[in-house]
């Protein structure tokens, strides 16, 4: 038994029925992470020793015929921006290079206690901003299908390495895109719940009205047995939903004949490629042949959604990042003396500043952040410090608040006429590595189909749905109202029925 | 759009940012036509409408305020880059600090 051609579910049943021990299948996934990663870099940390003791504690208690958990034995692979007691949390910054966090993600905490095996932390943007992920401080990740091209980001770390099979399922989070885009570009199925369905405490802050921890795998099939251990209230995480979490992966059967699809007309903008533009097409296709019907409908604030996403988001990172101070945890830079504070190391500034600092420790501060930060963070903390600091509040962050109610007002409308909204994740297949990272805005605009999501809090998953000419993956979106998340996902599992692009293997990665 | 170099650098001292006179004049202009870009929003009215901060319609969790274990003093403090076993360590609060 190959555990890495096993989706997460035959795993876990494998494990259960004593077909395969936890230790051996960590093991395989171990394995071809040692000898995978090397080229496509998805991971920060493989925890080799610490996955191998949990699986053989799973092994060891199963054979005295003690209860497991619901994910018994199965490797998870746990986005860097997810706390974890035993290993580094870094974010993929320099400033919190070995920092060690006192407690467990909530959803960390989840997964253990379903006896999941935590196989390691993955790379990502640095602070979970950016598409594609050449802004982490340990180097890009590399698209499995094409080690030439951006795996999508942020959490690009977890989409390759579901791609490539070093782990089955991974742990993501998505802010504005960053689960459903890298999914999307590299071939697999990821799922941003509702806002508020799983918890975020102990997920890295980035913008707390939107963010939200969610599912990477290759199936919905997957993504619901994880979702299902990860969602739920928690009293810690005040903005936590207390709705109760179905089983979602008991939820699957029910066809879909007479699910309305809304088709959007402002997804057809300029900028689609042809062949993403065929393989939604098609997908359209497939979920009417299987009972579904489509109808166009209209998202009037779309082209919005980017410049309000792109206040909002850096205000609230502004805010939530001034907690880097060099003096609780992370980097600092060393004591200045006077006038020739000399910093050290990380990103330092280059010589000539003409900037004065009222104490030694506002110097502290701001040479710490200085040196911490990557350049794309600087630039949105900037950003968000300009667009809340005095005299533009009211032109830029209450008016972006303003046009975000628009467009949760447009889903809601949408949502009276359909069940789910479909479309494109991105507009074009996987990127070159270094094509967009000297225009901070054409990087923006990657996520042009995904930000609205979050805006509106709703829920939205990815999953592959054709392969251009080139052998890129290209993805399909769905997008549903408010804890819509089995519909969101016994759709996808149906399509997944008909089709078989979710079972396509990278050739680099065989 | 276009932000003037002193606005920049008053927002890096806002932001607790150092950045050196390179770094400010290209944030300069990337901010610039970031800012031109998402001033889009201008050409929406949204004069009767009001702003929406949290996209569910939440409301204040409440608990009972009752003691519970935290994080030890040893715990908070793994990570700091200087303490003394019970505090964190800082530069002087006071004082001036020259420019650099």
């Amino acid at each position: 038994m190959q555990p890495a051609e096993l989706s997460a579910v035959e795993i876990v049943a494998a494990i259960r029925q004593g077909d395969m021990t936890a230790v051996q299948c960590t093991e395989a996934f171990l394995d071809r992470a040692a000898r995978l990663d090397g080229s496509i870099n998805a991971f920060l940390k493989i925890d080799r020793e610490g996955a191998l003791e949990t699986a053989a504690a799973i092994d060891a208690r199963r054979k005295a015929g003690k209860p497991l958990g619901a994910l018994a034995g199965l490797p998870v692979a746990v986005k860097d921006a997810l706390c974890t007691r035993d290993l580094p949390t870094t974010c993929a910054s320099k400033m919190l290079a070995g920092f060690r966090p006192p407690y467990d993600a909530d959803t960390v905490a989840r997964l253990r206690a379903a006896d999941a095996v935590i196989v390691g932390k993955t790379n990502m943007d640095e602070f979970a901003m950016g598409g594609s992920n050449e802004n982490s401080a340990f180097g890009p990740v590399k698209n499995p299908w094409d080690l030439s091209r951006a795996p999508g980001g942020s959490s690009g770390g977890s989409a390759a390495c579901v791609a490539a099979d070093m782990a089955p399922v991974a742990i993501g989070s998505d802010t504005g895109g960053s689960i459903r885009q890298p999914a999307g570009l590299c071939g697999i199925t990821g799922l941003k719940p509702t806002y508020g369905r799983v918890s975020r405490r102990g997920l890295v802050a980035f913008a707390s009205s939107l963010d939200q921890i969610g599912p990477m795998a290759r199936s919905a099939a997957d993504c619901a047995l994880v979702l299902e251990t990860i969602a739920g209230h928690d009293p810690r995480d005040s903005t936590s939903l207390t709705a109760e979490v179905p089983r979602y992966s008991e939820l699957l059967e029910q066809p879909l004949t007479g699910l309305k699809i809304g088709r959007v007309a402002e997804h057809y903008a300029e900028g689609l490629d042809p062949e993403v533009r065929k393989g939604v097409d098609e997908a359209y296709a497939v979920f009417e042949a299987a009972g579904a019907t489509v109808h166009d409908i209209e998202l009037p604030h779309a082209k919005y959604g980017v410049p309000t996403y792109y206040l909002i988001a850096p205000c609230e990172a502004s805010s939530n990042l001034a907690r880097y101070d060099g003096a609780h945890y992370g980097h600092r830079a060393e004591p200045g003396t006077g006038h020739q504070a000399e910093p050290a190391g990380g990103h330092r500034a280059e010589s000539g500043s003409s900037q004065h600092f009222d104490s030694p420790l506002v110097e502290m501060y701001c040479r710490s952040r200085g040196e911490g930060f990557g350049p794309e963070v600087k630039r949105r903390i900037m950003l968000g410090t300009y667009a809340l600091s005095a005299g533009y509040y009211d032109a830029y962050y209450a008016k972006a608040l303003k046009v975000r109610r628009l467009i949760r007002q447009d889903y809601l409308d949408a949502f009276a006429k359909v069940d789910l909204i479909g479309g494109p994740v991105s507009a074009t297949p996987a990127f070159k590595l270094g094509e967009k990272t000297g225009d901070p805005l054409a990087m923006y605009l990657v996520d042009l189909y995904t930000v609205a999501t979050n805006l509106a809090g709703v829920g939205g998953i990815s999953f592959p749905c054709g392969f251009t000419r080139g052998g890129l993956p290209v993805g399909f979106q769905l997008q549903g109202p408010a804890l819509a998340e089995p519909l969101l996902l016994r759709a996808t599992d149906r399509f997944q029925r008909l089709t078989d692009w979710h079972l396509r293997r990278p050739k680099q990665t065989a | 759009m276009t932000l003037a170099r002193k606005d920049v650098a008053k927002v890096a001292m806002l932001a607790r940012l150092a950045l050196s006179d390179a770094e400010i004049d290209t944030m300069t202009g990337e901010l610039s036509k970031i800012v031109g870009f998402v001033s889009l929003l201008e050409e929406i009215d949204t004069a009767a409408v009001a702003p929406l901060a949290h996209p569910l319609d939440t409301q204040n969790a409440f608990r009972d305020d009752v003691p519970a274990a935290s994080l030890t003093t040893a715990e908070a403090l793994q990570s700091a880059p200087r303490h003394d076993g019970e505090c964190f360590l800082v530069p002087a609060v006071l004082g001036e600090s020259g420019a650099a």
